[in-house]
C-alpha cells in the first residue's frame, strides 16, 4: 500500500488509547513486556487488531510491525478480524461437556443461525466453541460473552441471556 | 478420617470464608489482613523462608516441586530478581485460582508481598490468563488500593523494602501456563518453552533471577507467616502436609471447590463433600489432578490424597482437580475431547507434539464414530510411545497420559468401538434411558 493511501484512510486510536499505551509501557522494565497489554487495548477500542493499529503499538513500543504481528497470530483471543459485536465462548471440555455442553453449543448456533466462521447474521455475535476450558468447571455447562461468565446453563437460560445481552446493545468484544 | 466435613479451624485458604467485604481493603483488614506481611518484614528474608521450608509447602500448580527448596535456587548477590505469578489457570477441571482470586484477592496480594520480600524481587508479574478478564479488573483495583495505602510500591509499611506489582493479562494460550512459556509470554513474545537448564531462578525474566509461583501456593503464604509452619504442616500428613483447594466437576449433585487436609482426606470423601455421583447413578471413572493425568477407577476411591498414594494408583493430584464421570459416560469421547484440547493448544514448537497430537485426534475422531479399524487402533500406543518423554515440554508428554490410561483400564469399551460404525456406549445408554 502506497505511503498516500494510508495517509487518506488515516485511521487512527483514540487520545484516551495511546496514553493508555504510554503508561503501560512505563509499567514495565523492559517496553517490549507490554505488547499483550497494548494488544488489548487496542482491541478494546477497535474490537480487532487491524495490521495498521499493530504498527501503532509496535511504534509505541520500539518493535518492528513483524513483532507485533508475530506476537497477535500466537493468541487466540486477539482478532484479526471485526467480530461481532459480543464474542460468546461456549467451553467444550470435558467437565462441561459431561453435563450438556455439546447440546448446548449447537442449540446456540442453530438459534443464532451462525455461518461457518461462528457470526450471526445480524452481526450481534461471534460463536465460538473451540475455546480452552474456560475454569469454570463447577458452573458446567457454562459460557462467557465478552468478559462475563454465565454458569449452569440450558439453552433456555442461555438464550434469555444472550436475548437480554442483544437488547441492551454494548461496545466491541471484550467491552 | 471419619467425617468428610472440612473442620473450620483446619482451613487455610477459606478461612475468612463468609466474611463482609473481602475484596475490600478494610474488609481484609477486619479479619486479620496483612498482618502477615507486617510479620514477615520483621522476620526478615531467612526467617521466612525457613518458616516455608519448615511448612513442607509444595508448588500447588500441578508439578508440586517444594517451595522453600524452589526459593533456594536463587544465586546469591544476583540482582535484579523478579516474582512471577502463575495465575494462567487453565488445566482442564480446574477452577480454584479463580475462586481464590475472585474471593480472596488481598489474601493472594499478600502472599505475593511476602514472596516477593523473601526473595528481594523488585517486582511482581501476576500473569492472569485472558479468559479471566473480570477477575484481572479485579486484582487491577485490588492492587491500586493497596498502592495507596503504601502496601505497594516504595517502602512498604513504612519499611526498607519496595516492590511493585504488575498486573498483567494473557490473551488465549493453555501453553502460557507452562513457566517458561509463561516468561517468553510476559516479554512480550509468543508464549513457547524454553529449554531448561538454565531454569527460571537462575536465568528467567530478562534473563534475571525469577521465581513462578502459583495463585494457591502463595495464597498459604499469610497463613504459614502468622501461624508457623509447623501449624500448616500439622494440618495434613507427614508426606503431604497443609490443606489444598480442590475442585470437584463432572457428574457430581454439587460441583465447587473444597478445602480440605491433604493425606487425611480420600477421593470418596471429596465426592460426598460435592453431593455424590449425580442423579442416582453409579461411579465410573475419575480424572484426578486435571486435564493432563491418568484415570482412576473405582477401585481407587479410598484413596487418600497424598501424593505417593495417587503416584502408586497410577495418577496424580496434579493442580487439584477431580473431575467425577458416571456410568454413561464414553472414556473413548473423554479421552477424544482431551486430545483434542491439546491439539488446539500444542504451541508448535516441536514436532513429536505439534504432529503427534495431531494424529491422536485424527485417530480418535475415527474410532469414537466407530470407523477406525483394529489396525488403527493399535497405532495409538506407538503414536503416545513417540510422543511421552520427546517433547519439548510436558504439554505434548501429557497428551498421552489419559488416552494412554483410559485405554488401559477400559481397553474393551475401546476395542468395541472397533469398525461398530457408531458410538457403542452412547447406543446402550440410548437403549437404557
Amino acid at each position: 500500500m502506497a505511503e498516500s493511501e494510508v495517509e487518506a484512510s488515516s485511521p487512527a486510536l483514540a487520545s484516551g488509547t495511546l496514553e493508555r499505551l504510554r503508561e503501560l509501557r512505563s509499567r514495565y522494565p523492559v517496553a517490549r513486556s507490554a505488547v499483550l497489554p497494548a494488544l488489548w487495548v487496542v482491541q478494546d477500542e477497535l474490537g480487532y487488531l487491524p495490521p495498521w493499529a499493530e504498527e501503532v503499538v509496535a511504534g509505541e513500543l520500539g518493535l518492528l510491525p513483524g513483532d507485533v504481528a508475530a506476537v497477535a497470530s500466537f493468541y487466540s483471543m486477539y482478532f484479526s478480524r471485526q467480530a461481532g459485536r459480543h464474542f460468546v465462548q461456549v467451553c467444550q471440555n470435558v467437565s462441561c461437556a459431561l453435563r450438556g455442553a455439546d447440546e448446548l453449543l449447537a442449540g446456540l448456533r442453530e438459534w443464532l443461525q451462525v455461518d461457518e466462521e461462528g457470526a450471526s447474521p445480524d452481526g450481534s455475535f461471534t460463536v465460538e466453541g473451540t475455546v480452552e476450558c474456560l475454569g469454570a468447571c463447577g458452573g458446567g455447562p457454562m459460557m462467557q460473552v465478552d468478559r462475563y461468565s454465565y454458569e449452569d446453563l440450558n439453552l433456555d437460560s442461555a438464550r434469555a441471556i444472550l436475548e437480554r445481552i442483544r437488547e441492551d446493545g454494548g461496545g466491541g468484544a471484550g467491552a | 478420617m471419619g467425617g468428610a466435613e472440612p473442620v473450620p479451624d483446619g482451613l487455610v485458604l477459606t478461612r475468612y470464608q463468609g466474611a463482609p467485604g473481602l475484596t475490600t481493603l478494610d474488609g481484609y483488614r477486619k479479619v486479620g489482613g496483612y498482618r502477615g506481611l507486617a510479620r514477615a518484614l520483621e522476620m526478615g528474608p531467612e526467617a521466612i523462608v525457613a518458616e516455608v521450608k519448615a511448612s513442607g509447602l509444595r508448588g500447588r500448580g500441578g508439578a508440586a516441586f517444594p517451595t522453600g527448596t524452589k526459593w533456594g535456587f536463587l544465586p546469591q548477590g544476583v540482582f535484579p530478581r523478579y516474582l512471577a505469578v502463575n495465575a494462567d489457570e487453565s488445566e482442564p477441571g480446574c477452577f480454584k485460582d479463580r475462586v481464590l482470586i475472585e474471593e480472596y484477592p488481598h489474601q493472594l496480594l499478600e502472599g505475593v508481598l511476602i514472596a516477593a520480600f523473601a526473595l528481594q524481587a523488585s517486582h511482581a508479574f501476576i500473569y492472569i490468563r485472558g479468559e479471566y478478564r473480570k477477575q484481572r479488573e479485579l486484582l487491577e483495583a485490588v492492587v491500586r488500593e493497596a498502592y495507596r495505602a503504601k502496601l505497594v510500591g516504595k517502602r512498604i509499611l513504612g519499611s526498607d523494602f519496595g516492590c511493585e506489582v504488575v498486573v498483567h493479562g494473557g490473551a488465549g494460550a493453555y501453553i502460557c501456563g507452562e513457566e517458561t512459556a509463561l516468561l517468553d509470554s510476559l516479554e512480550g513474545r509468543r508464549g513457547q518453552p524454553r529449554l531448561k537448564p538454565p531454569f527460571p531462578a537462575v536465568k528467567g525474566l530478562y534473563g534475571q533471577p525469577t521465581v513462578v509461583n502459583n495463585v494457591e501456593t502463595l495464597s498459604n503464604l499469610p497463613y504459614i507467616v502468622t501461624e508457623g509452619g509447623a501449624a500448616y504442616a500439622a494440618l495434613g500428613t507427614e508426606a503431604s502436609p497443609g490443606t489444598r483447594l480442590f475442585c470437584v466437576s463432572g457428574h457430581v449433585e454439587r460441583p465447587g471447590t473444597f478445602e480440605v487436609p491433604m493425606g487425611r482426606t480420600t477421593f470418596r470423601d471429596l465426592l460426598e463433600l460435592a453431593g455424590g455421583v449425580w442423579r442416582g447413578r453409579r461411579f465410573k471413572a475419575m480424572q484426578p489432578g486435571g486435564g493432563s493425568m491418568q484415570v482412576l477407577g473405582p477401585q481407587h476411591l479410598d484413596v487418600p490424597l497424598d501424593f505417593k498414594a495417587v503416584a502408586d494408583a497410577g495418577s496424580s493430584l496434579g493442580a487439584g482437580a477431580l473431575v467425577v464421570m458416571d456410568e454413561t459416560t464414553c472414556m473413548v469421547e473423554v479421552s477424544r475431547r482431551l486430545v483434542d484440547f491439546y491439539r488446539h493448544e500444542s504451541c508448535g514448537k516441536c514436532v513429536p507434539c505439534r504432529e503427534g497430537t495431531y494424529f491422536e485426534s485424527q485417530l480418535m475422531h475415527r474410532l469414537e464414530e466407530g470407523l477406525a479399524s483394529a489396525e488403527e487402533l493399535a497405532s495409538l500406543a506407538d503414536i503416545c510411545a513417540g510422543m511421552d518423554g520427546r517433547c519439548f515440554c510436558p504439554l505434548g508428554d501429557t497428551a498421552t497420559w489419559f488416552v494412554m490410561s483410559a485405554y488401559r483400564m477400559f481397553k474393551e469399551e475401546f476395542d468395541a468401538h472397533v469398525g461398530a460404525g457408531h458410538c457403542p456406549v452412547r447406543a446402550s445408554v440410548g437403549a437404557a434411558a
